[in-house]
């Protein structure tokens, strides 16, 4: 892979991640994070739909006449979307069932059509489809950083695992309790805050003069 | 006193720029104008001269707050059984660990910011910090209170650039993090009520809901009579039960010029005036300005709502917003029953709204103004 290439792919991670940089794809950060579970599922069908979007889009961009080019983008991302939940439905049910909604919502991601808009239009299949799963993983990770913190105090397990162990409870006698705030959207949204403050105090050139 | 003068002059140099502590020169600063008045000078600008300076204000609050305080350790004994001297002391000692985590947690958090950002330490957290203890249930658990008091201090003040920018009242989003992350250690019947077995207090089997609750579901206050509540022998957070000992405090407040009577009486006049809309259309049954005496109503409008920096700036504003509050405050807690009080809540979006209300009634004035010019041409 070229080096050009790589850095397609990785620059999503952390400089121009899609989430704490661009801050795209907020809404749906903040509403599938309660838990690790559907974070994952839901980081992993976005990387999808981002990347294949992407790769689609890219064959079809000499061919698309742009007036139209966004019920055509519309199109594509629908039917990938609509593959995606039928996926889920079929293999993992019960985080079909809890991610509701926000996998149908996909398509109004504004990654998804950012990257067509602002990537894939403009470059080669190749280079647009690791640009589609470069967003896709950077869009993911900072969901799970984000279900990491709000898992672990909101309900005290991690991946559905119970780490804070139950006799610490005060229901059980001991001291602690769960944060039920955690629990509720602001607080994702304190969370991705933090993230960004301790992003941008790492990364200088991020920073307003 | 001269002693202690030169031990602070001995320190001064190596906590200056370019001593060898000179990194925690805010921190020295903080100390030194805490133990003796600043001898510097400020040379230019227009400036107005008055003995009335941050620390003397916020110290005044502290005077303020005593009554409130002294009465509350006197309750919380007189709960579990305790009579007279005893029971006051019992209380001291049961709030005192909290004052002194709020205080420790919420000062290490100013100091420390204070430092890298090369600031001075301000004392508006001196005031937060004793309010923070006296608006929770005695028996909140200390880390709970550490843990909103750091999240208060982080969120509700340093992100907004420190003290006298922030949005939102410190104190009471210290307790909002407590009631939303942790309801279950902040309502219902065994909160209010200390458990700590000592100078043989009785505490096993005291329970029961805050005349607030019982308001919110019956219509009555229970077992107690108006009066009861306004001496504030009432179920409640630590400092907010007794409306006569907040009422010291607001004459306090008051006298001192440091408090907005407008502020302060609209709040009331709006509790009041809601109250009566409630019990016309007949969702009320019970006296009208029960609303004032139970609950944390009182202790709001007196501590919380005054709050000169989350408060409006102009006087009409100081009008508007303490009506609203006062308003909104009854219109949550009789209409949405999840919430049997509503002054938390209703300082908080109010604290929200005010640069809106401000902004507001400048323009207004400008245009009042504007019309004035074209009238005389």
């Amino acid at each position: 892979m070229s080096n050009k290439n790589l850095k397609y792919l990785t620059g999503p991670f952390s400089a121009n991640n899609p989430v704490i940089v661009q801050i795209l794809g907020i809404c749906s950060a903040l509403a599938v994070t309660v838990q690790l579970k559907p974070a994952i599922v839901m980081a992993l069908s976005v990387t999808a739909v981002t990347a294949f979007s992407n790769l689609v889009m890219s064959l079809l961009r000499n061919g698309v006449p742009s007036r139209i080019r966004i019920i055509v983008q519309l199109v594509v991302i629908a039917a990938l979307v609509i593959l995606v939940d039928q996926v889920l439905k079929a293999f993992v049910y019960d985080v079909s069932k809890q991610l509701s909604v926000y996998v149908g919502l996909i398509i109004t991601n504004c990654i998804v059509m950012g990257r067509v808009e602002a990537f894939a239009l403009g470059n080669g299949p190749w280079a647009s489809f690791l640009d589609g799963i470069g967003n896709g993983l950077g869009y993911g990770l900072i969901l799970v950083v984000v279900a990491f913190f709000r898992e672990l105090f909101g309900s005290g397990t991690l991946y559905g695992f119970r780490v804070i162990p139950e006799s610490w409870y005060i229901t059980e006698g001991g001291f602690y309790a769960n944060n039920g705030l955690m629990l509720f959207p602001p607080m994702a949204l304190i969370i991705v805050g933090c993230i960004i403050w301790v992003h941008r105090s790492k990364n200088k050139d991020l920073q307003e003069k | 006193m001269k002693a202690l003068r030169n031990i602070v002059d001995k320190l001064k140099p190596t906590f200056s720029e370019g001593g060898k502590l000179g990194f925690l020169h805010s921190t020295f600063e903080g100390f030194e104008t805490f133990l003796f008045v600043p001898d510097t000078t400020t040379t230019k600008g227009a400036h107005i001269r008055d003995c009335n300076d941050m620390k003397r204000t916020m110290i005044m609050v502290i005077v303020a707050l005593i009554p409130a305080f002294l009465f509350g350790c006197y309750w919380t004994g007189a709960q579990v059984g305790l009579e007279g001297l005893t029971a006051f002391v019992y209380g001291l000692i049961r709030i005192l660990p909290m004052v002194a985590v709020s205080y420790i947690v919420g000062l290490a958090i100013e100091f420390y910011f204070a430092q890298i950002r090369k600031h001075e330490i301000n004392e508006g957290f001196l005031v937060s910090g004793l309010l923070i203890p006296m608006i929770m249930p005695v028996s909140t658990p200390l880390w709970m209170v550490g843990l909103a008091t750091a999240f208060a201090v982080i969120f509700g003040k340093e992100v907004f650039g420190g003290t006298g920018m922030n949005v939102f009242n410190p104190a009471l989003l210290a307790r909002a993090f407590v009631f939303f992350a942790y309801t279950p250690q902040i309502s219902g019947e065994q909160v209010w009520y200390s458990n700590w077995t000592m100078m043989g207090a009785q505490v096993d089997g005291v329970t029961g809901a805050t005349a607030l609750e019982k308001l919110a579901t019956t219509g009555t206050m229970g077992e107690w009579s108006a009066m009861d509540a306004f001496l504030g022998f009432i179920p409640g957070s630590f400092g907010e039960t007794s409306t006569l000992a907040i009422l010291i405090g607001a004459v306090v407040l008051l006298g001192a010029g440091i408090a907005s009577w407008r502020t302060m009486v609209s709040v009331f006049v709006g509790g009041l005036a809601m109250g009566y809309l409630f019990q016309a259309v007949g969702l009320t049954e019970y006296p009208v300005w029960w609303h004032l005496i139970v609950g944390g109503f009182a202790f709001g409008a007196v501590f919380m709502a005054t709050d000169p920096v989350t408060s409006a700036q102009t006087n009409t504003g100081k009008y508007i917003v303490g009506f609203m509050t006062g308003a909104i405050a009854v219109l949550i807690r009789v209409v949405n029953p999840a919430y049997p009080e509503g002054m938390m809540l209703s300082i908080l979006f109010m604290n929200a709204l005010a640069p809106l209300v401000d902004y507001f009634v400048v323009e207004a004035n400008i245009n009042r103004r504007k019309n004035r010019v074209k009238t005389v041409k």
